[in-house]
């Protein structure tokens, strides 16, 4: 079991301490679950801010304040959001199918919160004192040796959560969001995961703590997206945000059209599921298209400046993860701010005949190059 | 230990679920029971020590046939149908008989297979020994499915686009031409 899952812990060389027992089978899941649990809520209070965040820069685009009442310019809103979800009325539609209704919120958060185990954000940090009976803590809950196809497999789920949501409602607009909303996700999945076979090839490898050392040459700046794929990221980047149902692709919660799309007929904390489950979607394909295309942690003269495994390379590289993540997180508002909505019909031509030839002419030269030894 | 409990409650979800399948009316509920059963599915395989297969497991058939299907469900709006008389009088006996071989196969499995490799000490379930497998010993399978998934693609284009273009004219001719 612990060989299957290849947990960090159990890769590391474990030697016997005699302070304490690392060895301990409870000992470890207990420490995994503790760190899944301060990851989902430090992605969860980064998601919280995420919003605050975009009604401020989508205020300030449109020429407005935005909420700024809530604590010291508006800090606390967030909270104050929760609160209200919290205690308004949860009402379910009589006509609904009650049990998939309840299912499709649990569905969509769910999805959204598992691919976050596999990410590395940040450089093997080396210690001072011994814990798991070595000297080194690598960044990273979990290692996968399919750690790009977990991620895949878990959002492509994800779909079922925004669909059964549509149908479970049993109202047109819901079941039109639901629809446009699948079609969508299918469509664009394919092109995102054709533009992540050129890093993979490039890599050799589908586990992300692989991809992103291989990414730690020229002076930390031999991120894909300089070496061979930016085609590859321009796809993915395009791609993923059509499958986060964001602007300029948002067809399956277009509010002019379809009230609200998929989430019409939800309302109080289930409806705030769905809220998170968008915006948690989007920070996971932001810390995807950092980990594939931008280095991960590798920032400029990390090494030089710091020497690898030291305190200081570890922060700066952290530090570094997360500023490429929220300038993803940036770019996602300030599209919102600046772009218009497709029409379904340029969606879906978009989708499948621009995108995916461009992906999979990105294959072919990776696959070229790869073969002539290039890469 | 925790790999018996987990597969404990693995394979007890799948069992489950395909019991729901079976039982439940309402399509929609079959495809979501069809569903867990491939999620506990692809729990088993990773604790089998075969990661690549559980991804894969979950991507192809959870992620991408079992949408398509929900999808159709969705579209069609299947109502729930009401309980109707077996038609096949032979489908009790043969159904009984298909039991009777996986029970016997089932049997057959414990009784033969008695090396308990240990799981987590094999290679077979890794990326780079799936990829080995497939562009060497199994080339000709693998060029041979390749070609009939393409053939695949090939046909559904064909009925699309004949079935396309006819309701599109359909549609763009004049109310009154189309009544007359």
């Amino acid at each position: 079991m612990r060989d299957a899952l290849t947990f960090q812990i159990s890769d590391l060389e474990i030697s016997k301490s005699k302070a304490m027992d690392w060895n301990n089978p409870l000992l470890q899941t207990g420490l995994t679950v503790v760190a899944i649990l301060v990851a989902f809520n430090v992605v969860l209070i980064i998601v919280a801010y995420t919003v605050l965040a975009e009604r401020r820069v989508l205020a300030f685009i449109q020429g407005r304040l935005g909420p700024n009442r809530v604590g010291y310019g508006g800090l606390l809103q967030p909270f104050a959001d929760l609160l209200k979800f919290i205690l308004k009325e949860d009402i379910v539609p009589d006509k609904s199918t009650r049990f998939v209704y309840f299912l499709a919120p649990v569905i969509a958060i769910t999805c959204a919160l598992m691919p976050m185990v596999v990410y590395p954000f940040g450089p093997t940090l080396n210690l001072p004192f011994e814990i798991f009976g070595t000297k080194t803590l690598p960044l990273y809950i979990t290692r996968l040796d399919v750690g790009l196809l977990y991620i895949l497999g878990v959002t492509s789920v994800g779909v079922y959560g925004i669909a059964l949501a549509g149908w479970a409602s049993n109202s047109k607009y819901s079941l039109m969001g639901g629809l446009r909303s699948s079609a969508q996700m299918i469509s664009y999945e394919l092109a995102l995961g054709l533009a992540l076979v050129g890093v993979v090839l490039q890599a050799g490898s589908l586990d992300l703590v692989t991809i992103v050392e291989k990414q730690s040459g020229w002076y930390g700046m031999g991120w894909n997206i300089f070496w061979l794929q930016p085609i590859g990221f321009i796809v993915y980047l395009i791609s993923a945000i059509a499958e986060t149902n964001r602007v300029p692709f948002d067809l399956p919660e277009a509010e002019t059209e379809l009230v609200a799309g998929f989430h019409t007929e939800y309302s109080a904390l289930k409806f705030a599921l769905f809220f998170m489950a968008e915006y948690v979607n989007m920070f996971t394909v932001s810390m995807l298209a950092t980990t594939l295309f931008l280095g991960g942690w590798n920032m400029p003269f990390a090494a030089e400046l710091f020497g690898r495994g030291t305190i200081g390379f570890t922060i700066y590289s952290v530090l570094g993860f997360f500023i490429k993540v929220l300038f993803f997180l940036f770019l996602y508002i300030w599209l919102r701010g600046t772009l218009p909505r497709f029409r379904f019909d340029q969606l879906m031509n978009f989708g499948w005949k621009f995108l995916m030839p461009v992906a999979i002419l990105n294959i072919i030269l990776s696959a070229t190059l790869a073969a002539l030894g290039w890469i | 230990m925790f790999t018996t409990l987990i597969f404990i409650i693995l394979a007890g979800a799948a069992i489950g679920c395909a019991v729901s399948l079976v039982a439940q009316k309402n399509p929609l509920y079959c495809a979501i029971s069809l569903i867990g059963v491939f999620l506990s599915f692809s729990g088993l395989y990773v604790l089998l020590a075969a990661p690549f297969i559980a991804a894969v497991q979950v991507i192809v058939y959870a992620g991408a046939i079992m949408v398509l299907v929900v999808f159709v469900i969705m579209l069609l709006n299947v109502e729930e149908e009401a309980r109707r008389p077996l038609r096949l009088r032979y489908l009790i006996p043969v159904a009984i008989l298909a039991a009777a071989a996986l029970a016997g196969e089932a049997g057959m499995i414990v009784y033969f297979v008695r090396s308990s490799r240990d799981a987590a000490a094999s290679t077979v379930g890794l990326t780079a020994r799936i990829g080995e497998g497939l562009f060497t010993k199994y080339l000709l399978p693998f060029e041979i499915t390749s070609v009939l998934i393409l053939m695949a693609i090939i046909g559904a284009l064909t009925l699309a686009r004949r079935t396309g273009t006819l309701s599109v004219t359909d549609a763009q001719r004049p109310r009154a031409d189309r009544e007359r």
